[in-house]
């Protein structure tokens, strides 16, 4: 397969938003980002519906047994190249669900497991502030 | 073998492909701007849409396994063709009214059903239920506002009494703009309703809901794949205004002034679908069935006898 050129996302990520068994509070803090107050649409970022059309998947939550092939099913169906944001400490590194019987691991392990190769931004914070979020989002894909 | 060449110039470059996308991004800006704007935001930077093309350029083209791969891939293809060929013949004719075939305004109005059947083709090609549910609501909304407009349409085409948009241009240049008079006011209303439908704006993005079934018949669609479509969207936004513009409002000009004024009063119709959009919310399938068959069909027929009785 030929290399698919990453230059153009940076100016235009779209995002897909996958909730993997978190308490809830970081997804509603990424809902935050997305009012006019902070006007993502600013930095080219637009909420889409389908995995399909996404460039980054914003991952919340630490991933439980029950989602972990789910994650991995909607990591396969997005176009490639993409990016994985880890969306507070428990995506980052399972946070206060460390060493819970339902946990399956964070989500990079989970996602390393079927692509090794896979690009990881992580936003720790408990929920992250949406300032940080936006600011992590569009510093890492400058670094690209 | 000159005209030949003329021809294919004027498919590829102006005012066809080249121009129509361009211009059509451009208009899918200030359509976002605007938005924002009412919605008291910053909105996207000017090259916006432009970076949004060529990310989906660049990515890959994933084809569900549950479709049919050569449906997916020709529907948006048949999309983009129709669309180009739509934008050649209204705007070689809106540069020089003298060009004319036989019925050509029955073509173009056939040419503007294949880009909202090309949508369909790709919804049910793609084997995902919500694609399917929203093609068929697409299909449905097609045969709601297919028939207001064909007769706001023919109201204009029974008062100058041709086929032909050539003729209708030139019929405005010397009796002055079609838009002057009641039943052409009328008329007028009905077409723009219709277009917010055609481009699948607000109210009626029936087919397309975001967040009931995910963008409909677009949902399987990745890559390059969307990007046809995405464009063939942004041209549409071109064509069918410079439609009812030629029809209702004397058409575009190409000379010094003619420009400006032209670009002025496409601005106006884009920025009345702009507000609508923005000031409206979605609603159901059998609802805007209901109005376009009773309301809208009600007032083209109105404008229609206005027009007979002489107003
Ligand atoms: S990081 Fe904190 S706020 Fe976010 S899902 Fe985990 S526990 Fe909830």
């Amino acid at each position: 397969m030929p290399k698919l050129s990453t230059k153009w996302i940076k100016k235009s990520p779209w995002v897909y938003h996958v909730g993997t068994g978190g308490c809830n509070n970081c997804d509603i803090e990424i809902l935050d980002c997305l009012t006019p107050r902070f006007d993502v649409e600013r930095f080219g970022i637009k909420l889409v519906v389908s995995p399909r059309h996404a460039d980054v998947l914003l991952v919340s939550g630490p991933v439980t047994y029950h989602i972990k092939s789910r994650l991995q099913e909607v990591y396969q169906q997005v176009p490639k190249p993409c990016v994985v944001a880890c969306i507070g400490a428990c995506a980052c590194s399972m946070g206060i669900f460390k060493d819970a019987y339902s946990v399956a691991g964070p989500v990079d392990r989970v996602i390393k497991e079927i692509d090794p190769n896979a690009i990881f931004v992580y936003v720790p914070g408990c929920p992250p502030k949406p300032e940080t979020m936006i600011m992590a989002l569009v510093k890492a894909l400058q670094k690209i | 073998m000159n005209n030949l060449l003329w021809y294919i110039l004027a498919f590829l470059v102006f005012p066809g492909l080249l121009f129509t996308s361009v211009f059509g991004l451009v208009v899918t800006w200030v359509d976002r701007k605007v938005s924002a704007r009412v919605q008291w935001r910053a909105g996207p930077p000017f090259l916006q849409p432009f970076y949004d093309f060529f990310k989906l350029w660049h990515k890959e083209l994933l084809i569900p396994s549950a479709g049919k791969k050569a449906g997916f891939l020709f529907a948006p293809l048949l999309g983009l063709t129709a669309t180009t060929l739509l934008a050649t013949i209204i705007g070689v004719t809106n540069i020089d009214p003298e060009f004319r075939f036989v019925g050509d305004v029955v073509v173009i109005m056939y040419l503007m059903i294949l880009p909202p059947l090309s949508i369909v083709w790709g919804g049910f090609a793609s084997g995902n239920p919500l694609s399917i549910l929203g093609a068929s609501r697409e299909i449905k909304l097609m045969l709601g506002y297919e028939l207001p407009f064909i007769i706001a349409v023919a109201t204009v085409l029974f008062k100058v009494g041709t086929f032909s948009l050539g003729d209708i241009i030139q019929y405005q240049q010397v009796n002055g703009v079609l838009l002057t008079q009641p039943s052409m006011i009328l008329a007028f209303v009905v077409a723009l309703l219709c277009l917010q439908a055609k481009l699948g704006q607000v109210p009626f993005d029936i087919a397309e809901a975001e967040c009931e079934i995910m963008e409909g018949p677009l949902l399987e669609y990745s890559g390059p794949a969307l990007g046809i479509f995405k464009l063939m969207q942004a041209m549409l936004y071109v064509v069918v205004p410079w439609f009812i513009i030629s029809l209702f409002w004397g058409g575009t000009s190409f000379h010094e002034w003619g420009i400006l004024w032209s670009l002025l009063k496409y601005l106006v119709v884009v920025v009345i679908v702009v507000l609508i959009k923005n000031t409206n919310p979605r609603i159901r399938i059998d609802q805007a069935m209901k109005f376009f068959w009773s309301w809208a069909t009600l007032l083209a027929v109105v404008a229609m006898i206005l027009m007979f009785l002489g107003y």
